[in-house]
C-alpha cells in the first residue's frame, strides 16, 4: 500500500488537511460575526449593559478565531496554484473571477472594518462602530457566497465552453456559472451549519458558566439566545440538508449511493442502512443493518421506488465509500442531537426551568464542539463523494495536480501539520481560556496593552467608555476578575 | 478606440502587487525590526501602530494571488509550482506573524516567544517574497503549459540578492512608518534604523539592477540601447532623486514624509521591474497575452473591479484615518 504514497496522494492529503483546518474558522466566525452584530444591535436598541458585555466578551474570541481564519485562508488561496496547477490553469478562466470577486467584495470588507470593530469604538462612536460590525458580518457571508459558488461549480459545472487549448471558458452568462444547480442548496446548508456551530459554542459556554453559577445573568442570556437558535435553526437545517441531498441525488447520483452504502441496485424499495462496513473490493456492505425501504421513502418519497446502486457505475468512477458512508452518518447523528437539544430547551423554557435543568446544561456543554465535527463530516461527505473527479465527470483529480516530486510535497505537508497543530492548537487553547473566564459586567473587549486601551492623542474617550476600563489592569485574561474569586 | 484588456489587467495586477508590497511591507518591516525595540512599552506601541490595519494590508496579497489566478491563470499555474518551497515558506511565515498579533496579548508568559514568532515569520515571508520575485525575473523554464525546471531553480545568488533587497526595503518602510507613528526615544530609534535600512535598500537595489542587466541580454537591451533607453532612463534617475530626498528627510522629519518618500522609492523600483519584465509575465517564454484569461473573464472581473475598488480604497483610507496620529499607550490626551 505504500507505493500509493505518491505526490498526488500527498497533495490530496495536504489539501484535505489545510482546508479542513481552515474550514473550522469561518464555520465559527460566520456565525459569531452575526451574533456580535445582533448583540451590538440589541445594545444600541435597549441600552442594556449586558449586551455590550457579551459583545466585548465574544469579540475577544472572535479576534483570535478571525486571525486564524485569515492566515489559514491565505494558504488556501495559494494552494490551488502550488499543488493543483493543472486544475488552476484549465479552470482558472471560470472560477478565478469568482474568487477575485470574493476578495474584492468580501475579504476587503471584513479586513477593512475589522480594525474599527476591534479597536475603534471609542474613536468612531456607537453608530459607526455598529456599521463596522455589520460590514464584517456581511463580509463573512459574502465570502461564503463566492467560495461556495466556486465549490459548487466543481460539483455541478454549468455555463462553460471548452476552449481549443483545453481550458474551461466562461459561456454566455456568468449567472449560469455562479448559480450552478447545487449552489443554492449548498449555500443555505453551509451557512445554516455555520450558525448552528456558533450557536452550540455559545450555548456550551453559557451552559458551562451556568453549571458553575446558575445565577450568572450573562451566562443566562447567552445560553438562552443560543438555545433559541438551536431550536429554530436545527430543524431548518434538517430540511435544508434533505433538499441538498435530493439535489445531489439528481446531479451526483454516485455520491448518494456511497452515502447510502448502496452497492446494489434495489428495484423495489431500498433500505436505509444504519450500520455497515463498506467493502469497495467486494462491492458490498459488510455487517449491514438497515431499515427496509426507508431510503426509498426519504429519497423518492415512495416506499417501493427503485434506487440504482453503485453496480450501475464503473469501478473507476466510484467514490471511496467508507469515508462518505460514515462521515454522512456522523453528520446526521449530530444534526439529530442538535435538534434534540433545541427541543429539550423549548420544553425547559416552557416550564420556566431553562436555567435550572442541569442535564440540559450538561448536554449543551457536551454538544458545544459538535458543530465543528458536523461541518467536517459534511465536508468530507461532499468532497470525497465527488471523487475521483475534481470537476465532476469532467476532470479527474489525478489529472489536476502540479508537476511536483513526492519529497517536496511530503516536506510541505509535514511542515503544515506541525505548524498548524502548534499554532492553531495554541489559538484554540487561548480561546478556551477566554471562554473559561466568567462573562461579567464591564467586559473589556479586544483592546490591548498592559496599561490600558490604546488611544490617540487629541481624541477624547467616547461615552461608551465604561469605568472598569480604568480600574482593571489585567487585559490578558489570564488572571481571574475579582468577582470570579470563590 | 480599442483597449487591450490584457494590458489593463497587467496594470491592475501590478497595482495590487504594489499595494501589497507597500502596505504589508511596512507591517512585515516592523516585524523584522521588532527585536531591536525594548520589550514593554516600545514594542507594544510598535505593534499597536499596525494592529488595526495589518489584516487589510494582507488582503492585497490575496488580491495579487487571486487576481493572477483569475486574469493570468497560466502564469499562476507556472509560477507557484516553480517557486513551491518559497511560497510554502512564505505562507507559514505569514501564519506565525499573523497569529502573533493576537497571541502575544493573550499569553504574557509566552510573549517573548510570540514576539520571536512575529519577527521570524515576518523575516521568512519577506525573504521568500523577494526570492520569488528574483526567481521570476531570472526566468522560469516552461514546457507546454507547465513548469519544467528542477527543484532548486529558485535558489541562486541572484534570488538571494532580491530576497535581501526586499527584507531591507520592508525594514525601511517599517522604520519610516514608525517614525510617523511614534515619538520620543522610540522615534529616535526608528530613525536610526531607517537610515541603515535606507542605505541597505539602495545598495541592494543597485546591485539587483546591475545584475539584471548582466543576467539577460534582452533585459540589457531594454535598459542600455536606443530608443528604449529614453523611456527607461527616467526610472533610475528619478529613483536617485527620491533616494537623496529620502536620506535628507530621515535626519529631520518627525512625521510622515520619510514614509511617503520610501513609498516613492518602492514605486520607482517597481516601475523599473516593470520595464525589465515587460511584456512577459513569466520570462523568458510566456507573455501576458499567452497567459491571459479569455475576454469574457476579463470583462466580468473588470466590472467588479471598477465598482469595488473605489469603495475599497475609500473605506481602507477611512480605517487608516480613524487610527491616525501618534500611537499612545496610556489614556492621556
Amino acid at each position: 500500500m505504500f507505493d500509493g504514497l505518491d505526490a498526488l496522494l500527498l497533495a490530496r492529503i495536504q489539501f484535505a488537511f489545510t482546508v479542513s483546518f481552515h474550514f473550522f474558522f469561518p464555520a465559527f466566525s460566520i456565525g459569531l460575526a452575526s451574533y456580535l452584530a445582533v448583540l451590538e444591535g440589541l445594545w444600541l436598541k435597549t441600552g442594556k449593559q449586558i449586551y455590550l458585555d457579551l459583545f466585548k466578551y465574544w469579540v475577544k474570541i472572535f479576534a483570535i478565531a478571525f486571525a486564524m481564519g485569515v492566515v489559514s485562508g491565505i494558504v488556501m488561496s495559494y494552494q490551488f496554484g502550488t499543488n493543483w496547477s493543472v486544475f488552476s490553469d484549465l479552470a482558472g478562466p471560470v472560477i478565478g473571477p469568482l474568487m477575485a470577486y470574493e476578495v474584492l467584495t468580501a475579504f476587503f470588507l471584513e479586513a477593512g472594518f475589522l480594525g474599527v470593530m476591534l479597536f475603534g469604538m471609542n474613536k468612531v462612536g456607537k453608530k459607526l462602530h455598529f456599521a463596522a460590525t455589520l460590514m464584517v458580518a456581511l463580509g463573512t457571508f459574502v465570502s461564503a457566497f463566492w467560495i461556495l459558488s466556486v465549490n459548487s461549480w466543481m460539483h455541478t459545472p454549468t455555463g462553460f465552453e471548452m476552449g481549443a487549448n483545453g481550458q474551461y471558458l466562461p459561456g454566455e452568462s456568468w449567472l449560469a456559472i455562479i448559480f450552478n444547480p447545487s449552489f443554492p442548496y449548498r449555500l443555505v446548508h453551509t451557512v445554516l451549519a455555520a450558525y448552528l456551530t456558533t450557536a452550540f459554542v455559545v450555548g456550551g459556554v453559557g451552559a458551562w458558566h451556568l453549571l458553575k453559577d446558575r445565577a450568572n445573568l450573562h451566562a443566562r442570556k447567552m445560553f438562552s439566545m443560543a438555545m433559541w437558535m438551536a431550536a429554530i435553526v436545527a430543524p431548518m437545517q434538517i430540511v435544508a440538508g434533505d433538499m441538498h441531498g435530493l439535489n445531489t441525488m439528481e446531479h451526483q447520483p454516485q455520491k448518494v449511493m456511497a452515502m447510502e452504502g448502496h452497492y446494489e441496485s434495489h428495484p423495489d424499495g431500498a433500505p436505509l442502512y444504519l450500520f455497515g462496513i463498506p467493502n469497495d473490493e467486494e462491492q458490498r456492505l459488510d455487517y449491514a443493518f438497515g431499515i427496509p425501504k426507508l431510503s426509498s421513502l426519504i429519497l423518492k418519497h415512495d416506499l417501493d421506488a427503485p434506487l440504482a446502486g453503485l453496480d450501475t457505475i464503473p469501478d473507476d468512477e466510484q467514490p471511496p465509500v467508507f469515508m462518505v458512508f460514515w462521515a454522512f452518518r456522523i453528520m446526521i447523528a449530530i444534526g439529530m442531537g442538535m435538534m434534540a437539544v433545541g427541543v429539550w430547551s423549548l420544553l425547559a423554557r416552557w416550564r420556566g426551568k431553562l436555567y435550572d435543568w442541569r442535564w440540559l446544561h450538561r448536554a449543551a456543554l457536551v454538544m458545544s464542539p459538535s458543530g465543528f465535527l458536523a461541518v467536517l463530516c459534511g465536508w468530507i461527505t461532499t468532497e470525497v463523494g465527488r471523487q475521483p473527479y475534481v470537476i465532476y465527470n469532467l476532470m479527474r483529480t489525478s489529472d489536476a495536480a502540479s508537476p511536483l516530486a513526492a519529497p517536496a510535497v511530503a516536506t510541505s505537508l509535514l511542515a503544515f501539520v506541525i505548524v498548524y497543530f502548534a499554532v492553531f492548537g495554541a489559538g484554540v487553547w487561548y480561546i478556551l481560556h477566554l471562554m473559561h473566564a466568567s462573562p461579567h459586567t464591564g467586559e473589556l473587549g479586544a483592546k490591548r496593552g498592559d496599561k490600558g486601551p490604546i488611544r490617540t492623542a487629541g481624541i477624547t474617550p467616547g461615552p461608551t467608555q465604561d469605568p472598569s476600563d480604568q480600574s482593571t489592569r489585567d487585559l490578558s485574561g489570564t488572571k481571574h476578575e475579582p468577582e470570579e474569586a470563590p | 478606440m480599442n483597449i487591450d484588456l490584457t494590458i489593463v489587467w497587467a496594470f491592475i495586477i501590478a497595482f495590487a502587487v504594489f499595494a501589497y508590497v507597500v502596505m504589508d511591507g511596512f507591517d512585515l518591516g516592523i516585524g523584522i525590526l521588532f527585536p531591536t525595540f525594548a520589550p514593554g512599552r516600545e514594542r507594544d506601541r510598535a505593534m499597536n501602530s499596525i494592529a488595526p490595519v495589518w489584516d487589510g494590508n494582507e488582503t492585497w496579497l490575496v488580491l495579487g494571488g487571486g487576481g493572477l489566478f483569475a486574469a493570468f491563470p497560466l502564469a499562476y499555474a507556472v509560477i507557484l509550482p516553480a517557486t513551491y518551497p518559497l511560497i510554502i515558506a512564505m505562507l507559514l511565515g505569514l501564519v506565525f506573524r499573523g497569529v502573533a498579533f493576537e497571541y502575544r496579548w493573550r499569553d504574557p508568559s509566552h510573549r517573548a516567544f510570540w514576539d520571536g514568532a512575529f519577527t521570524l515569520g515576518s523575516l521568512v515571508a519577506a525573504m521568500a517574497q523577494g526570492m520569488t520575485l528574483g526567481a521570476l525575473l531570472q526566468g522560469i523554464e516552461v514546457e507546454g503549459r507547465s513548469y519544467a525546471g528542477s527543484w532548486f531553480d529558485w535558489l541562486t545568488p541572484y534570488t538571494l540578492l532580491t530576497g535581501l533587497g526586499t527584507v531591507a526595503g520592508y525594514a525601511l518602510l517599517g522604520a519610516t512608518w514608525l517614525i510617523w507613528k511614534l515619538d520620543g526615544e522610540a522615534q529616535a530609534h526608528a530613525r536610526k534604523l531607517a537610515k541603515r535600512a535606507a542605505w541597505g535598500t539602495l545598495a541592494l537595489m543597485g546591485a539587483v539592477s546591475v545584475y539584471n542587466v548582466a543576467l539577460n541580454a534582452e533585459y540589457a537591451e531594454r535598459w542600455l540601447s536606443a530608443p528604449e533607453i529614453y523611456f527607461a532612463a527616467p526610472v533610475p534617475i528619478l529613483t536617485a532623486v527620491a533616494a537623496i530626498v529620502l536620506l535628507r528627510s530621515l535626519t529631520v522629519d518627525r512625521h510622515s514624509k520619510p514614509f511617503w518618500l520610501a513609498l516613492l522609492l518602492f514605486f520607482f523600483g517597481m516601475a523599473g521591474l516593470g520595464v525589465t519584465i515587460w511584456p512577459f509575465v513569466v520570462p523568458p517564454d510566456v507573455t501576458i497575452w499567452d497567459a491571459a484569461a479569455p475576454e469574457r473573464s476579463q470583462i466580468f472581473m473588470l466590472v467588479g473591479f471598477a465598482i469595488t475598488m473605489p469603495l475599497i480604497i475609500a473605506y481602507t483610507a477611512w480605517a487608516y484615518w480613524v487610527f491616525r496620529g501618534k500611537v499612545e499607550d496610556e489614556g492621556y490626551h
